[in-house]
């Protein structure tokens, strides 16, 4: 949403009948059909929720001194959360211990000309692009309130100090709290937040410190409300199935059999490709579902396979024509035709999806004067959008109430399951409709991460010196289909992510780490029918399995250590410092010169991703039947600078599972069209027992910059464990998932 | 129709006999802790104990759980949330998103109680529930904790 022309009174109407979602300690869960109906329309715009004062967009303080903080972003579980209140709580200098939270709507951000800023939560952007305005949010609320005790006391503000959300005064020794100073704060104009001086990250006291989250309690005890769970007045329950080719659209459908089955209220077509039956439970739903007979017009659609797109992708590897660079340097055929020594090798990702443990799901209520869901999204705005133009009605008229997320991943960044839910919810008006997909059909409708492959040449001159690299990377694009807009020239530049000069618009994002004076990066885009989408951390995860896999296979041709060889092409460009910094941490810590008990290897693998250096060191061993055990990893993070220490652990440990399961095991195939993995029986993901035995974090902030956390380190957790499994069986491992790989003969 | 033992109440409850145990307690119980994951037995997000034993819900139908089966869900673990297990995990901030972690509790749960001081192999055993957000490390230490004489025995050392 960029359209914030609207403010009028039908904004405030459909807030009135709204609720907010907040943090537990405010309210006792959530707070649903909280009423502000009877206060005036420009109090319902100012008081969003729990009854207090707003001190500022970002904080609002109760008279008991409780201090709500407003969180624009989405929790799927990486933490955000307790981290931005971490960061206004730094500047409003409050009581930690009496800090919740509460979701600001997107519909009030665009009634209040979007005062809560960008509420997608994607790219590990949470944290990283909005730390400067809520803490100058926190910093602006400091000194309202510190005003408004200056004010009360009749003394020069200098005077006043806090701590805590105490104020005092010392010279009259007059005290008095946040809480009793809130109503007079609320009064006075909000400061200018770009004038805030914000504090330096040294003085920290609440960010930068591994404090709880503030949103655990309800988790543990089965109280915690995802969008699944939600429920309201009058609510029928909905199942859909969309045409399993995507893009296939319905001839016909005979609903006879289901809308005799029990329970059953109504059986839709929604869009061109799916039907729906809506029920009084979800089971009832789903079951009548399955007596839907329903015939395709497939024209539309794709019968392609697995095996016809790997052609597709052989011919990508070598084609001359419609390529796009993405990083250059002297001329790499030339260097590599004339080496001592060449090195080749093609390499392969394939399909993924991100089975986010909640199914996807939707609740929707559409009048004629308006829409509202319920939903657990990662963009807020994009939902909004969706919403309005499913309704049918402008954005002003539409309100989102987000809820946590059972994870996200970058799946619920999309917003199909947001439309699908309001197109039925349309054609029951006045009923709100909550729209659940089974497993089945949420692993049928991915946004799958596209499959890519890359061939990669490589020549050593005579003493075993990098001279020339290429490196063509063919597969589908991601922005091509989901965001045409955001391509430049035509050209995905997300496909050669992390891989881009150090030097190029993409060089804080996620700039390439090695020198190499010869060198040719590019991208043959080949799209396919199935829908793609971005999978924490995107491409830079096909993209550093194959660069720092590949790297190995050279490093030993050149007969050289895998870390001295990486080194070697890192330490002689000064930009290029701090990614070998985060290695060199983590090869420290895993003592790499120290030899490993026999049978177990190591390897290692660095990357920049999300604005953030990240690197791996692995130690794995293989066995006789060709199992691999994970013994250690180690992992290294430069972020810049740390707001949540225990956080920052917990989401590297856990992205090192989404990264291992993936390499390990997933994979999505295709047959005459249509996805062949139904359910999690046929994807298998990564639990317990293949773990690493140990996932050690490194985390050395450097300053300066703030990076991303979420997603980074997912990208060299998988290629540092295939390096050291090369290591213990002498074969490269090119092609993922690993499952399909026979490692011992 | 259907006569269960939820958390030691009796639920009278409209569901036909094939609906599955999952089902029944989140949509006609109303209890939303025990979650739906795949509804193949594959997740564990739907975990219960029946019995005392761990059961996946989502593959239990509701005309074999008879009156006198006695079902605990999350939501009866332990009424204050206190349950050994649930103290650990907040003493080690095992929750990232928290969808899977009803299911984990109560599958840790079942394994403290039939082995006290279960080893690594146990765990890795008995532990089969998919956690998206690879919380599996803390989890492991969670029941280590626990099992350890829990949160309040560490704290004093
Ligand atoms: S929902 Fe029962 S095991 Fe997945
Ligand atoms: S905590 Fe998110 S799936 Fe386990």
């Amino acid at each position: 949403m960029t359209k914030s022309d609207t403010t009028e009174k039908n904004r405030v109407t459909l807030s009135r009948r709204g609720f907010i979602i907040t943090g537990a300690a405010a309210t006792g869960g959530l707070a649903i059909g909280f009423n502000v109906a009877g206060v005036t329309d420009a109090l319902a715009q100012k008081v969003l929720g729990a009854a207090g004062n707003e001190v500022g967009a970002w904080v609002l303080i109760k008279p008991n001194d409780q201090v709500v903080i407003r969180i624009a972003r989405s929790e799927m579980g990486q933490g955000t959360l307790t981290g931005l209140a971490q960061l206004v709580a730094e500047e409003l200098e409050c009581d930690w211990s009496k800090v919740t939270w509460e979701y600001p709507t997107p519909g009030q951000n665009l009634a209040r000309n979007r005062a809560w800023g960008d509420m997608s939560t994607g790219g590990s952007r949470g944290i990283r692009a909005s730390h400067d305005y809520v803490r100058q949010g926190g910093a602006a609320a400091r000194q309202m309130l510190l005003q408004a005790a200056a004010a009360e006391w009749k003394v020069p503000v200098e005077e006043v100090s806090v701590d805590k959300g105490t104020v005092s005064h010392s010279k009259s020794r007059k005290t008095t709290t946040y809480g009793k100073l809130a109503t007079a704060a609320a009064k006075l104009p909000v400061p200018d937040l770009k004038t805030m001086k914000l504090k330096d990250p040294k003085d920290w006291k609440i960010a930068g410190k591994g404090l709880k989250r503030l949103d655990t309690v309800d988790k543990l005890v089965g109280k915690q409300i995802y969008s699944i769970d939600f429920k309201t007045p009058g609510m029928l329950n909905a199942s859909i199935k969309d045409s399993p080719v995507h893009g296939a659209k319905i001839k016909s459908f005979s609903a006879d059999k289901a809308k005799v089955m029990p329970g059953v209220r109504g059986v839709y077509q929604v869009g061109v490709g799916a039907v729906a039956v809506v029920a009084d439970s979800w089971w009832q739903a789903n079951k009548a579902l399955d007596a839907v007979e329903v015939s395709y017009d497939d024209t539309n659609g794709s019968r392609i396979d697995s095996a016809a797109i790997a052609a597709v992708l052989r011919g990508g590897l070598d084609a001359t024509e419609n390529v796009s660079v993405a990083n250059k340097a002297g001329d790499a055929k030339a260097a590599i035709a004339g080496a001592a020594r060449k090195v080749e090798a093609v390499y392969n990702a394939p399909y993924l999806h991100h089975v986010t443990m909640e199914p996807l799901n939707c609740t929707a209520k559409w009048t004629a004067d308006g829409c509202e869901v319920w939903v657990s999204t990662q963009n807020g705005d994009a939902a909004l959008a969706a919403c309005a133009e499913a309704a049918g009605h402008p954005p002003s008229k539409c309100e989102v109430y987000k809820m946590h997320l059972g994870g996200g991943f970058g799946r619920r960044g999309m917003s199909d399951f947001i439309t699908k839910a309001v197109l039925l919810a349309k054609q029951m008006p006045g009923t709100p409709v909550k729209l659940l997909w089974s497993r089945e059909e949420d692993m049928r409708q991915g946004r799958y991460r596209p499959i890519t492959a890359c061939k990669m040449e490589a020549g050593l001159d005579d003493k075993g010196n990098l001279i020339g690299l290429s490196m063509r990377i063919t597969g589908q694009s991601i922005l091509a289909s989901v965001a045409p807009a955001r391509m430049q020239n035509g050209v995905d530049f997300i496909a050669t992510q992390g891989l881009q000069p150090i030097d190029g618009p993409q060089g804080n994002e996620g700039g390439f780490g090695y020198t190499i004076p010869n060198l040719t990066i590019d991208y043959a885009m080949r799209n396919f029918h199935l829908l793609p989408g971005f999978w924490r951390g995107v491409n830079n995860n096909q993209n550093a399995f194959y660069i720092e896999c590949f790297l190995d296979e050279v490093a030993k041709a050149a007969g050289k250590d895998p870390l001295a060889f990486r080194r070697d092409l890192m330490s002689k460009n000064p930009k290029t410092a701090k990614h070998l910094a985060v290695l060199d941490a983590v090869a420290k810590k895993a003592e790499w010169d120290k030899p490993l008990p026999t049978g177990i290897f190591r390897g290692c693998a660095q990357q920049m991703g999300y604005g953030s250096y990240v690197a791996a060191v692995a130690e794995a061993s293989v066995d006789a039947r060709g199992k691999v055990k994970v013994h250690r990893l180690v992992m290294g993070t430069d972020c810049g600078h740390v707001v949540n220490p225990d956080q920052v652990d917990a989401q590297v440990v856990g992205s090192v599972a989404y990264g291992l399961s993936a390499s390990f095991f997933e994979e999505i195939t295709l047959k005459a069209g249509i996805v062949e993995q139904q359910n999690l029986d046929t994807y298998e993901i990564m639990r317990m027992a293949d773990f690493p035995t140990k996932v050690e974090t490194v985390t050395v902030p450097s300053g300066g910059f703030w990076g991303g956390v979420g997603e980074p380190t997912i990208m060299v957790a998988a290629p540092a464990v295939m390096n050291a499994i090369f290591a213990a069986t002498g074969k490269p491992v090119r092609s993922l998932p690993l499952k399909n790989q026979k490692l011992r003969a | 129709m259907a006569r269960l033992n939820i958390n030691g109440k009796f639920f009278n409850l409209t569901v036909d006999g094939d609906t599955p145990l999952l089902w029944a307690i989140r949509e006609q119980a109303g209890l939303t802790g025990t979650k739906y994951g795949c509804g193949v037995a594959q997740c564990g997000a739907c975990s219960v104990h029946i019995n005392g034993e761990v059961q996946r819900s989502c593959a239990v139908a509701v005309k074999d759980v008879k009156p006198t089966d006695k079902i605990i869900t999350i939501e009866g673990l332990s009424p204050s949330g206190t349950h050994p297990v649930q103290k650990a995990w907040l003493a080690l901030e095992v929750a990232q998103c928290g969808y899977c972690q009803t299911g984990q509790i109560m599958a840790a749960a079942a394994l403290l109680k039939k082995k006290p001081k279960p080893t690594d192999a146990d765990i890795d055993d008995a532990m089969t529930n998919i956690c998206r957000c690879g919380t599996y490390q803390r989890i492991r230490a969670g029941i280590k904790l626990a099992a350890d004489g829990g949160v309040a025995s560490k704290a004093k050392g």
